[in-house]
């Protein structure tokens, strides 16, 4: 059994059907790269898989947690995979450490002197240990999407879902950002990132999926897919990124 | 005839005005908590609570508060029901009130970028832990100028009491003014009394604003 289980999922949004049939299964610790032009249903398939959007057909399992609309199915699926926005949406009102504690103390009922003590870990980990105590407006783009990245870690999901995370960063800040997900990569997490960001996605991937059109266009390792694309689609898209 | 003193006249006006500010504290009180209820309703998931707090809030802020306490008083009692005079004017101004917040506050919570809920339902939140711990304190915030400004248009609101013979600074206004023939003066003693409730809160609530622009740092 795979880990995530996503079957013939469709998606509308009134008569406009974003996802036409998406099948795709990822095993524990692959990192795959959603690629594709957009309005092709990148974000759609991620806000799926984590119930922010219904589906209208098809079904997700995450590592046994299925997707359902009622509020108890939701949580189960949403402890085990946590997501990563391209605006942070980090809490405002609540510095760094709060933000990494809350979820914990609020949904898991963590006493707070060990979410205290998971979300300096986190922090840690992300490399703002230090900034345990800053508010998100003192916090440049970078570091606000890398406390964002300790906040989803910290409820200890067994995927992360990542959509766009660099798009909304000035370019000097990408990198310490992408330096952060290639660790989590390295250390086995199963990630689905919804990415421009080619080279890194070559480089880290184990499979890249091409999105056309609502469907799974192509799908395989990044060697076949950038190296040696089978549709004229796939070749466009490729040749439009430089 | 007796002679009136203006300190007399001060002094029982001053007495009446206690019944002002007791009503109006519990008539915000009151409508804060109803209110709070009716925005929970106002932005449920569930289709039925949604459509019933817009009707409860269309309703009262489109009708006058006058019917609303006229309805109150009088109607309760044809129903066999005897209310007395504070009873009556404290529910009307209650429920009253709680349209007006409600919608005040379905604003600020609105105006709460869609990415907070998001991101904390995707962390596992229920709705009443996302009310609870992220958007309220957030449109907190933005909800007190609005709301501490609507507060002067509750203590107004209270002067209508007085039809149903709720006696208030309005009404001890009037059964003062007939009682000295000096209705110039009574009146604006009554004016000056609503004015010094008044005056603080629309300019606290001028200041909460103009600090709350100036910081748009967010906590
Ligand atoms: N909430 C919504 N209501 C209506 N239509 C929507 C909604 N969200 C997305 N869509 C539509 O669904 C289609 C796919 O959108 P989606 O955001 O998944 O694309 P994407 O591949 O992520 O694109 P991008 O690269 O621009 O982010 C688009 O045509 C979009 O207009
Ligand atoms: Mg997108």
């Amino acid at each position: 059994m795979s880990l995530i289980e996503i079957t013939e999922v469709r998606k509308s949004f009134g008569d406009n059907e974003v996802l036409k049939g998406i099948d795709l299964n990822v095993e524990p610790g692959e990192v795959i790269a959603i690629i594709g032009k957009s309005g092709s249903g990148k974000s759609t398939l991620l806000r799926c898989i984590n119930g922010l959007e219904t589906i209208n057909a098809g079904s997700i399992q995450v590592a046994g947690a299925q997707l359902a609309t009622d509020e108890l199915h939701l949580k189960a699926l949403r402890l085990k995979v946590g997501m990563i926005f391209q605006g942070f949406n980090l809490f405002p009102h609540k510095t760094a450490g709060q933000n990494v504690m809350l979820s914990q103390m609020v949904v898991k009922k963590t006493p707070k002197p060990e979410a205290e003590a998971m979300a300096k870990k986190m922090l840690d980990r992300v490399g703002l240990g230090h900034k345990f105590d800053a508010y998100p407006d003192e916090l440049s783009g970078g570091q606000q999407q890398r406390v964002a990245i300790a906040r989803a870690l910290a409820m200890q999901p067994v995927a992360l879902l990542c959509d766009e995370v660099t798009s909304a960063l000035d370019p000097e800040l990408v990198q310490e950002v992408l330096a952060v997900v290639k660790e989590l990569a390295a250390e086995g997490m199963t990630l689905l990132m919804v990415t421009h960001e080619m080279r890194f996605a070559r480089d880290v991937c184990s499979r890249v999926v091409f999105m056309h059109m609502g469907r799974v266009h192509e799908i395989g390792p990044p060697d076949e897919v950038f190296g040696d694309p089978k549709t004229p689609e796939l070749r466009q898209f490729l040749g439009a990124q430089h | 005839m007796i002679e009136f003193t203006t300190w007399d006249i001060l002094r029982n006006l001053l007495l009446a005005a206690r019944w002002t500010v007791v009503l109006s504290l519990v008539a915000f009180t009151g409508g804060a908590i109803v209110g709070l209820a009716i925005l929970f309703l106002r932005i449920s998931k569930g289709k039925a609570a949604r459509v019933f707090a817009s009707g409860y809030i269309e309703l009262f802020q489109g009708t006058p508060l006058l019917m609303q306490l006229f309805l109150s008083f009088f109607g309760l009692s044809l129903l066999g029901i005897e209310v007395p005079a504070w009873l009556a004017a404290g529910i009307a101004l209650i429920l009253w009130t709680a349209s007006f917040l409600a919608e005040i506050w379905r604003g600020c919570v609105e105006a709460i970028p869609k990415g907070q809920w998001e991101a904390s339902a995707s962390l596992g939140m229920g709705r009443l832990q996302q009310m609870r711990h992220v958007i309220l304190p957030q449109a907190l915030k933005i909800a007190v100028p609005p709301t501490v400004g609507f507060s002067v248009q509750v203590v107004k609101g209270t002067s209508l009491t007085s039809i149903i013979g709720f006696t208030e600074l309005a009404k001890a206004g009037q059964v003062i003014a007939n009682a000295t023939f000096a209705p110039f003066t009574v009146y604006g003693f009554v004016a000056l009394i609503y004015f010094v409730l008044c005056f603080p809160l629309s300019k606290s609530s001028q200041f909460l604003e103009r600090k709350l622009n100036v910081a748009h740092r967010n906590h």
